[in-house]
């Protein structure tokens, strides 16, 4: 248990998705103009990656590694289909973003009206297949660990958005010179930003 | 003609850059970048992905249905990286072990997706190729001024050989750790950003 909360913990704070890894920037960059958005962006992505990372661990584990098939006949515990595996996750991220945009459009037409074009630009978003990549190769014991790391993944990158989101807000009012205004002062805070999270780095629980 | 064609190359370079102009490709130059090797050997891969995929859509471009071009894409796109990883794998494994999964990211990376969507799906098979290579080039010309800053002020090597003297570090320079770390990419990025825009005026917002 202490190693689930372990994890959550880190994967929010320490191995941060986008201030450690920069995965998701391209969104991050473009929807973080106000809060509401960066807000529904955030959620959205939090639900897609508690539901891909988690299926593509029981992917990996029971068909793509290396001996996996096994299970089917012992005459499979030599095969590796781990090659397979970038296609096989796209594959299912493109598959559950489908399913989630016509979940999401079924039950709360307003929340689908006001993503708009972002919900079906997560399956794209290097954030969700990243996470399915670490998960590989960090290589979890169980699927209490898979779900807590896709959890805390998704509110790490919820925190970054919504925070760099709040602080671009507050910069409408600042003189920022010309050059730098819009994009260049937005990477230039989301690196202090990333400075800022380096103090968790020494978390232990 | 030519003209054309050599424009679809040098404008990545500058005006319409990838990276700091067009905002694609972000993540991955941002995380490969800490050393100069494989920040150059990422910015082939990615070159040899677009411009092949370019290729390749470009060619399907009036058999793929609307609906399902996205599938098609992503499809011909992890059938690209998939070989390139395994030709990294065998070819220079070590670099490949440092780039991890920001080799298979390629898939998602927004250059890819970005000019297929852009420009393969409305354009003749040898203008999308020149198009991937150009855009591949102004991935490359990031990566590699990031790399080499990065390499030569965080550890005081580049592409692994010593390039700082001895000498200096008897003095008590010191290598500056910050750069290698994540956070410094992220400030490097905005400042050549702001390099870029105080020289070409109309690429400042507002």
């Amino acid at each position: 248990m202490q190693e689930i909360i372990n994890i959550f913990v880190k994967s929010i704070f320490v191995d941060n998705m986008i201030f450690a890894f920069f995965l998701g920037m391209c969104s991050y960059l473009a929807v973080s103009k106000t809060v509401k958005t960066s807000m529904g962006l955030g959620i959205a992505v939090v639900f897609v990656l508690v539901i891909t990372v988690p299926l593509n661990y029981l992917i990996d584990n029971y068909l793509l590694k290396e001996g996996a098939l096994s299970w089917i006949s012992p005459k499979f515990a030599n095969v590796d289909l781990s090659f397979l595996s970038f296609i096989i996750f796209i594959a299912v991220i493109a598959a559950m973003v489908q399913l989630v945009e016509m979940f999401v459009e079924k039950t709360s037409p307003t929340l689908y009206a006001q993503l708009g074009i972002f919900l079906p630009l997560i399956a794209v978003n290097c954030a969700i297949l990243g996470a399915s990549l670490f998960m590989q190769e960090r290589e979890y014991s169980n699927i209490g660990e898979v779900i807590s790391f896709s959890l805390g993944s998704g509110i790490g990158w919820l925190l970054a958005i919504v925070g760099i989101a709040a602080i671009r807000e507050k910069l409408r009012y600042s003189q920022i010179p010309a050059p730098l205004k819009g994009l260049g002062i937005t990477f230039i805070i989301t690196g202090l930003m990333a400075i800022a999270f380096m103090s968790f780095l020494g978390i232990k629980l | 003609m030519a003209g054309i064609n050599l424009k679809l190359i040098k404008n990545p370079l500058s005006r319409e850059n990838p990276i700091t102009v067009q905002v694609l490709g972000i993540c991955s130059a941002l995380a490969v970048t800490a050393k100069l090797q494989p920040a150059f050997v990422m910015a082939l891969s990615v070159t040899v992905v677009v411009a092949f995929s370019s290729l390749i859509i470009s060619f399907l471009r009036n058999t793929i249905p609307s609906r399902i071009r996205i599938i098609v894409q992503l499809v011909i796109v992890s059938l690209l990286v998939i070989i390139v990883d395994q030709v990294l794998k065998a070819f220079v494994y070590e670099v490949s072990k440092q780039l991890s999964v920001f080799v298979g990211l390629i898939i998602t990376n927004c250059i890819v997706m970005g000019r297929l969507e852009a420009f393969a799906l409305s354009h003749k098979p040898f203008d999308s190729f020149l198009d991937g290579i150009g855009n591949g080039m102004g991935y490359a010309v990031i990566l590699i001024t990031l790399g080499f800053i990065r390499e030569l002020f965080g550890s005081g090597t580049l592409w692994g050989y010593k390039i700082i003297p001895q000498f200096l570090y008897d003095l008590g320079y010191q290598n500056n750790s910050l750069m290698i770390m994540p956070p410094m990419a992220l400030i490097l990025v905005g400042i050549i950003i702001w390099i870029q825009r105080s020289r070409n005026k109309d690429l400042c917002e507002k």
